[in-house]
């Protein structure tokens, strides 16, 4: 559909009603004090494809939350089988066909890296994105206000009520609004838990009162924040409390969309167009009605210019633009629109600011717009700065998949013994003793072999697997378990040459072919003057 | 109060304090900071009721819920020994031979015995069990009393030379001082230098080694390889615990030192000798 072009209304242009609405933030106003009691905002329900658009993010993103933990992943009869587990008792991580042990940490840094730059992405091409529709904080707001519409109706209704005294009524439908926050609440508590644990054992054990004590207080914690701040501070938490509007602000630029009120085509704004034209007056688009006002979830007027407040959900773009079709102007009066276009636009609205707007400047006679107005190009998405973005986000995931799919899962680490560092043998050779580790990272049972690369006179026992001496054993390691073993070196009285001698430790699957060497030494008091 | 004056700008009273033109604002705190600044009195109060808080001349005021940060300590400290109770329990039933098969108690034992190594031993055979001169190495695999986990238990439980325990390791060599002449002395230490090395007068070697089938070998056996049921260590190796080199011999011989060892199992239990013996025999010298 072209944003730009006027329906054609068949009909004489419906009246537009006024809201009677003022902003609850305001940037032309004085700022208000801090200690200044917070005015009620009341949304009201807002229709159209941005709308549209954040009922699916909300399904989405609330559809992954809530059933994440409960997907099945077979990982075979010594792991867990739930796709994505943070398993804290044992340390392990299980994401789908991922398992990370604890000093693969780096991959959730890595992955932080990512979604650190994935969100430069995001803002410097569309603002803010995040905040608008993806944010939890958002989109339990928006689930809180759906339960307050349909148990207390829409705007109008809602300041009714809460103007007006304390009936049954009122206390009903309060009593079922604060109710049904807590049940979602509990339950967003709920399935955070399942994240820690297998679901359904813990659903039931949650549920008979035999869970942990640890589980029961987490979801009353996220309980009671998922109450407070979705439905008791909404739009405070995004004002005081979230660093993240000022962080987004200095990564936005000149080119990146933003939701605008396109004052060149506004203003002046009438609430008597026809007159005001009668009259010969310049008259621009905004009838006034402050639809855009009265479905803003953060209490702001968007007219008012870029500010801190706005979390671009765009609702104030549905509002605007079925005023438009109302009144058959093309829509985009409130857009997705860059500031450089702005900017171009206004200067040929204000012949470069030295007068006031004038909308029949960016006007054919016909009421279309003049060629000279710049519209938004999707190209402009692809910039310097949003590519090195996108390169840099590409970089680090390219180099997590090679880290995933080079990583080993055999590893072996080795503790020389240091206190004494050798031991004189009563034959005169020499001993040192090892702490050797061997990691088995799958969830199967292996047979590792643990040999010796170096210092061919040398020979090792193994406490607790061998007291025969040689150089190549075979070692049980369980699924998924690491295995302590103390290893003594003996090297012969006629090999003792140097104080340091350097050999290998080497762990070796035969099976999967996998093998881990550690670099180790063995200390003499060298060889006898 | 004196006349109320309103700040111009803001219209916002002020509190009459005055310092060179400017006025103080009389606003309000925010709510919900008095809220929290009241909740923290309020916490306060509760915790001095509850919990000891005010130091008086002999002791704090106890509070009503009677906590203790020592008596806290010493249940977490009973709680954890409870914890060990039937580990300590198994370790007391089983035969050191069991603990070292059972791969649970064995563990625990090396562990606890380690500990154990580290308060009562080091001072003589030092944080490594490494010894030194006159005080035995432990990790090496040359054993005065037996390197058996029975043997190592035996000479822990009753010490060595311990006057006190009737079980303890004894056994005195002669001072061989009286009974050779120093000539004969420094032949029998020419023949022990010549078993692991080379001595400085070779032509001394042979008859020291009639003189030490005649003298030393029922003790330290016919080719030098010790004994363990008299303690004499072996002189054909290359551990050497009180002396080294020829001169060092002689003077074992003519006037012999004896090292003692207190007897533990009285002080620390048979449990914590059990896990003792089984840490030594896990240093590696074990047999």
């Amino acid at each position: 559909m072209n944003l730009y072009t006027a329906p054609h209304l068949e009909t004489e242009p419906a009246s537009v009603e006024r809201i009677d609405v003022q902003p609850a933030h305001s940037r032309n106003k004085p700022r208000e004090p801090l200690y200044a009691k917070r005015k009620k905002i009341f949304p009201k329900k807002a229709e159209g494809r941005f709308r549209r658009f954040k009922w699916l993010v909300m399904l989405i993103t609330l559809g992954i939350y809530y059933l994440t933990p409960w997907i099945r992943w077979d990982r075979g009869p010594y792991a867990p089988d739930q796709a994505v587990l943070v398993d804290l008792a044992n340390r392990r991580f299980y994401f789908f066909f991922i398992e990370i042990w604890p000093q693969e940490f780096f991959f959730v840094a890595g992955l932080l890296v990512m979604a650190g730059f994935g969100l430069f992405l995001v803002t410097s091409a569309v603002g803010r994105a995040w905040c608008g529709y993806a944010c939890p904080q958002t989109v339990w707001v928006d689930l809180f206000l759906a339960v307050e519409r349909f148990i207390e109706g829409d705007r109008n209704a809602r300041i009714k009520l809460d103007a007006a005294p304390w009936t049954f009524d009122k206390l009903w439908r309060r009593v079922v609004k604060h109710a049904t926050w807590i049940v979602i609440a509990v339950v967003t508590g709920g399935a955070w838990i399942f994240y820690f644990a297998d679901a359904p054992t813990l659903a039931f054990d949650f549920l008979t009162g035999n869970a942990a004590v640890v589980a029961y207080t987490t979801v009353a914690i996220l309980t009671a924040t998922t109450y407070v701040l979705g439905g008791l501070m909404r739009e405070q938490v995004c004002i005081y409390m979230c660093p993240w509007p000022r962080i987004q602000g200095a990564m936005l630029d000149e080119h990146s969309l933003v939701v605008t009120y396109n004052d060149w085509r506004g203003e002046p704004r009438s609430r008597h167009a026809k007159k005001a034209a009668a009259a010969g007056q310049p008259v621009g688009d905004c009838v006034d009605c402050n639809a855009c006002v009265a479905v803003c979830p953060m209490g702001i007027d968007i007219r008012d210019g870029q500010q801190m407040e706005c979390i671009t959900c765009a609702l104030c773009i549905d509002a605007c633009d079925s005023v438009m079709d109302k009144i058959g102007k093309p829509r985009g009066l409130i857009a997705y629109a860059t500031l450089s276009e702005y900017e171009h636009n206004m200067a040929l609205a204000t012949e470069h600011g030295t007068t006031a707007i004038d909308p029949a400047k960016v006007r054919n006679p016909d009421g279309s717009f003049i060629d000279k107005v710049r519209h938004f190009n999707w190209r402009i998405i692809l910039r310097p700065r949003t590519l090195l973005y996108l390169g840099v986000w590409t970089l680090v995931g390219l180099g997590l998949v090679y880290a995933l799919l080079s990583r080993d899962r055999l590893e072996i680490n080795v503790l020389h013994d240091r206190n004494p560092q050798f031991v004189l043998e009563s034959d005169g050779s020499i001993r040192n003793g090892y702490t050797i580790r061997l990691l088995n990272m799958i969830p199967e049972p292996r047979t590792i072999l643990l040999s010796m690369d170096g210092l061919p006179e040398a020979t090792m026992k193994i406490t607790g697997i061998t007291e025969v001496p040689g150089r190549l054993f075979a070692v049980q390691v369980e699924p998924d378990k690491t295995m302590a073993l103390k290893v003594f070196v003996t090297l012969p009285k006629e090999a003792i040459a140097s104080e340091v001698n350097d050999f290998h430790f080497i762990a070796e699957d035969r099976s999967s072919h996998e093998a881990d060497r550690y670099a180790a030494t063995f200390n003499t008091p060298g060889a006898k003057k | 109060m004196a006349q109320k004056h309103v700040d111009d700008v803001s219209g916002v009273e002020t509190t009459g304090h005055e310092w060179d033109g400017i006025r103080e604002l009389n606003n309000p705190m925010p709510r919900w900071w008095v809220l929290t600044f009241y909740a923290t009195i309020l916490w306060a109060i509760a915790y001095c009721i509850f919990y000891p808080a005010w130091p008086l001349i002999n002791e704090a005021t106890r509070g009503v819920l009677g906590y203790s940060s020592r008596a806290e300590l010493a249940s977490d400290l009973n709680a954890a020994k409870a914890a060990q109770g039937a580990v300590v329990e198994k370790i007391a039933s089983s035969s050191l031979q069991d603990i070292v098969a059972d791969p649970q108690l064995s563990q625990f034992a090396t562990a606890a015995g380690a500990a154990a190594f580290r308060v009562n031993c080091t001072p003589c055979h030092g944080s490594g069990a490494a010894g030194g001169q006159g005080y035995p190495n432990l990790n090496d695999n040359e054993w005065l009393w037996g390197g058996s986990l029975d043997e190592i238990y035996q000479t822990i439980a009753h010490g060595v030379r311990d006057p006190a325990d009737p079980d303890t390791r004894v056994s005195e060599m002669p001072a061989f001082g009286d009974m050779l002449k120093p000539e004969e002395v420094r032949q029998i230490s020419a023949y022990v230098v010549s078993l692991t090395g080379t001595p400085r007068d070779p032509s001394m070697v042979a008859p020291g080694q009639q003189l030490f089938a005649d003298n030393c070998a029922s003790c330290h056996g016919e080719s030098a390889e010790g004994n363990k049921d008299m303690g004499a260590p072996a002189l054909a190796d290359a551990i050497w615990l009180k002396v080294d080199g020829e001169a060092g011999i002689a003077q074992q011989i003519v006037a012999p030192r004896h090292g003692v060892m207190p007897a533990w199992e009285g002080r620390l239990g048979e449990v914590a000798v059990k896990q003792l013996s089984v840490y030594i025999h896990s240093l590696g010298g074990g047999q």
